[in-house]
């Protein structure tokens, strides 16, 4: 395990850990706007694609998706899933800075277990090497 | 319909919902991963065969297709757990083992070198999911 990644693939991983908290906070806030969905009112749902903070959420886990999907095509599952878990951190500071939600103190225990878990594969191979692949390439040093 | 509260599913029936939303969304993040890993570097075909050319690549891939499945059915299979079981033992109890379960699943699948950093890495984020999620 020799690869580590370009400055632009550093920017695919901000991009996962941004597009995917930022999403799920612009849908919570917009879905707070649209009010409670139930199996009997299931046509609120029509209702909350016409708010625009829910149509921005699902463009940006749409483009969760893009990043996520092009991160594994040139690094391990295992060194990018920790990217995905800094996400939930940038959702909570969102959640208490924008939606005014209290960080209880297990919370911060957990964001700053998150940041150790992050830190131990930011700075290590993002891509096991198998003998027979000779394809990856890019990226690599 | 989402609530807060247990009713009255037995521990086992608890611990089962779980581990299927769990074990449904390790297969779709493996055979996703595994998908992409057989497709190549997205960045190289986009360059050579536009960004249509990528789409097409990753959605032709019936792994890949395999993998968007697993995560429907993990996503449905949550719905299920929370309207049985207490959201605040489902959510972070489902999200913590997903990153356990892949660590051991791109391990033993994609042949992942998971070394003792990433095991690390792995335990650090089950125990801050949880007590994130909690």
């Amino acid at each position: 395990m020799k690869h580590t990644l370009s400055p632009q693939r550093y920017l695919i991983l901000l991009a996962v850990m941004l597009t995917a908290s930022v999403g799920d906070t612009l849908l919570a806030y917009g879905m707070s706007q649209v009010g409670p969905v139930s199996m009997a009112h299931l046509g609120l749902l029509l209702h909350a694609m016409r708010n625009p903070w829910v149509v921005t959420g699902i463009l940006c886990l749409l483009g969760f998706f893009a990043s996520y999907l092009t991160a594994l095509s040139w690094a391990d599952l295992t060194f990018v899933l920790p990217a995905t878990a800094f996400g939930y951190i940038v959702v909570a500071f969102l959640a208490r800075f924008w939606l005014h939600e209290p960080i209880t103190p297990c919370r911060w225990a957990g964001i700053l277990l998150i940041v150790c878990g992050v830190g131990f594969v930011a700075n290590g191979p993002s891509l096991t090497e198998h003998a027979t692949e000779d394809s990856v390439t890019g990226g690599s040093e | 319909m989402i609530v807060a509260s247990h009713i009255g599913v037995g521990p086992v029936e608890t611990w089962a919902t779980i581990l299927t939303v769990a074990a449904t969304a390790v297969a779709g993040d493996v055979l996703t991963a595994g998908a992409m890993r057989k497709i190549g570097d997205l960045d190289a075909i986009r360059a050579k065969a536009g960004l249509g050319g990528a789409i097409r690549a990753v959605v032709s891939s019936p792994m890949f297709l395999l993998g968007v499945l697993s995560m429907a059915a993990s996503f449905f299979s949550l719905l299920f757990t929370v309207s049985n079981v207490a959201v605040s033992l489902a959510a972070p109890a489902s999200a913590s083992l997903t990153f356990l379960g892949n660590a051991f699943a791109a391990k033993i699948f994609l042949k992942e070198n998971v070394d003792r950093r990433r095991w690390l890495a792995a335990l650090f984020v089950f125990a801050g999911v949880f007590l994130l999620v909690k």
